[in-house]
């Protein structure tokens, strides 16, 4: 790794970086110090550190407006991330068990058949989906959402599993069926735990997109008591016109929990999006 | 804890005929994990991707206003876009944010990765400087932004205070520069996943190689261009296909930039297809504009990929 030396050149290149990074994080800089002004300093200093800290901001973006205020909406993002992300890890892990362990040519099909989901195109799928879920009264509730987000993720989920899953070793669940463990128990207890790496994946991908997405969660929840982050995030900047403190404070309590995620696992999620390429 | 890498290197001996039907104790592998289990998968896979999408094409060609029962209506819809300036409008504005997104993107990205591969002593903690708008939610930066961009707001006073007044511009507010702002968040915000990429792509490389032709006399841009940047096809394959469907989707930084405005100057398909559905109540429509960013979201993949893929193997 070390052939090449630092050499001064390098010194000057690592501070050239070092001042790109500054600038990059400008944006950065003005969510932290707009997000504590007082009202009357966000456009007259736009530039400057604020006179006092207000964290006021924090508590009255949190109570929000009349709507469905932050607090409840980031309870609404949580539920439905999580109870989409603990439905995929349990039916991708099984399905692309199924997939991974069949040695007839159905196994192979049925590869196929969940790759082509992934890139079938989802945007063509809203209206059909959001007419026959309205027809099961699964709009605008945290059940719906976590249904949609189920089912568009799911050939991804089966995918990263089923990748992992065929490079794993036959000879646990061998000696397990040797012991006379049934079917049920060598997947829970046997093959399910050696998945934790992939597991870790498949929830950091899903986790981060479910989190984000703003397209389906605007479609299928805006104006309902269930609305998410990004929905009430939406309705608050209309609301909030010009006064940006308030929608900083709102953006802040939005990104924080995926950035302590991100500073906790970084590696994990640039290997999230990069592992196709290391073949 | 095992590594990543486990995953994804090509190891498919399940699949391919020699492994042997019976396992120790004599018991079928298959049965094992009986195909039972991946009913509700296939299922839900079936409804939401093949059956919607199907049936999402279709809708394209009825006037359906979501309540009463479509009618068929031909092409008729398609018709109404090509002959709607706003429409063909969006269409427009959705290749040329995505070509210079891609671009964009993808220089940054291969530059930042290249200065970030070794040496720098500071390399892991700007890389993942970097990297960190990648998982941020479109929404929250397009807001950021919104304020660093707006008429009264700092970038305005910046260019100011360095005596450029010249250069302040309504920046979301003129229809000639809307896009083009949008175009610049969406940069800031996915230049850190093209720098992921082409990352992976270096740390692929052998040092053997550039060693090699270190000690054989070649110079540092000779040996980028004949050793280093050919071998970083698969990555670009990967980087270009990925932004590629990021900047022709671009929806969430248009809505909460501009809107499509002002007027319809940053209008892309897919507000199109939100404004139209949802706001309008036109689903038949809507969903031509759908079937529209599909099929030149499967063309431009297509083609992309016949043209990466061919690239490698000539490299």
């Amino acid at each position: 790794m070390e052939s090449t030396r630092y050499r001064p050149l390098a010194a000057v290149r690592e501070v050239l970086f070092i001042l790109l990074a500054l600038v990059w994080c400008i944006p950065f800089y003005y969510l932290a110090i707009v997000a504590v002004k007082p009202d009357m300093e966000v456009f007259t200093a736009p530039m400057s550190f604020p006179s006092t800290i207000v964290l006021g901001n924090f508590a009255e973006a949190w109570r929000g407006t009349g709507g469905v205020g932050l607090g409840e909406a980031l309870l609404n993002s949580v539920i439905v991330t999580v109870g989409t992300v603990s439905l995929l890890i349990f039916l991708g892990s099984l399905t692309a068990y199924v997939i991974a362990r069949n040695t007839q040519r159905i196994g192979g099909l049925l590869y196929v058949f969940f790759v082509v989901g992934i890139i079938l195109p989802y945007q063509m799928a809203i209206v059909p989906l959001f007419s026959s879920l309205r027809s099961l009264g699964l709009v605008g509730n945290q059940i719906g959402m976590i249904v949609l987000f189920t089912g568009l993720l799911l050939p991804m989920a089966v995918f990263l599993y089923a990748g992992f899953m065929r490079a794993l070793p036959h000879d646990y669940e061998e000696a397990a069926q040797v012991d006379g463990a049934g079917r049920g128990k060598i997947f829970f207890r046997i093959v399910f735990p050696l998945l934790r790496p992939v597991t870790a994946t498949v929830a950091i991908m899903t986790g981060m997109i479910v989190w984000n997405d703003f397209f389906l969660q605007l479609i299928f929840l805006n104006g309902s008591s269930a609305q998410t982050l990004p929905v009430a995030m939406y309705g608050f900047v209309g609301e909030f016109t010009a006064r940006w403190n308030m929608v900083f404070a709102a953006v802040c309590i939005s990104i924080a929990p995926i950035l302590a995620f991100y500073l906790f696992a970084q590696r994990r999620f640039m290997q999230g999006f990069t592992g196709g390429i290391k073949s | 804890m095992p590594q990543r890498t486990r995953i994804v290197r090509p190891v498919s001996h399940s699949l391919s005929p020699p492994r042997p039907a019976a396992g120790l104790a004599g018991i079928r592998l298959s049965q094992r994990a009986p195909l039972a289990w991946a009913i509700p998968g296939i299922v839900l896979c079936l409804l939401f991707h093949y059956v919607a999408v199907v049936a999402g094409a279709w809708y394209a060609f009825t006037d359906w206003n979501g309540l009463s029962a479509p009618s068929f209506i031909g092409l008729a819809n398609f018709v109404e876009i090509l002959g709607n300036r706003n429409a063909l409008g969006a269409l427009v504005n959705t290749l040329l944010l995505a070509s210079v997104f891609v671009v964009g993107c993808n220089v940054v990205g291969l530059g930042l990765a290249i200065g970030l591969h070794r040496t720098l002593r500071s390399r892991f903690a700007l890389r993942s400087l970097f990297f960190a708008p990648v998982v941020m939610s479109p929404l929250a930066v397009a807001y950021i932004w919104q304020f660093i961009l707006d008429a009264r707001g700092p970038l305005n006073a910046m260019l100011g205070n360095l005596g450029l007044r010249s250069l302040q511009k309504v920046w979301l507010g003129d229809p000639n520069i809307a896009l083009w702002s949008v175009c610049l968040v969406m940069i800031w915000q996915f230049s850190g996943l093209c720098m992921a990429f082409y990352l992976a792509g270096l740390q692929s490389i052998p040092v053997e190689l550039d060693e090699a032709a270190s000690v054989d006399g070649a110079t540092a841009s000779r040996r980028f261009w004949r050793i280093t940047f050919p071998l970083l096809a698969p990555a670009a394959t990967v980087s270009i296909s990925m932004t590629t469907i990021l900047g022709l989707r671009a929806f969430d930084q248009v809505m909460a930039l501009t809107r499509g405005g002002p007027g319809f100057a940053s209008e892309t398909l897919a507000t199109a297809i939100f404004k139209e559905t949802f706001v309008n109540g036109r689903f038949g429509y809507g969903a031509a504009f759908a079937l529209i960013l599909t099929v030149l979201i499967l063309l431009v993949s297509a083609v992309q990929l016949a043209v990466l893929r061919a690239r490698e193997k000539r490299l």
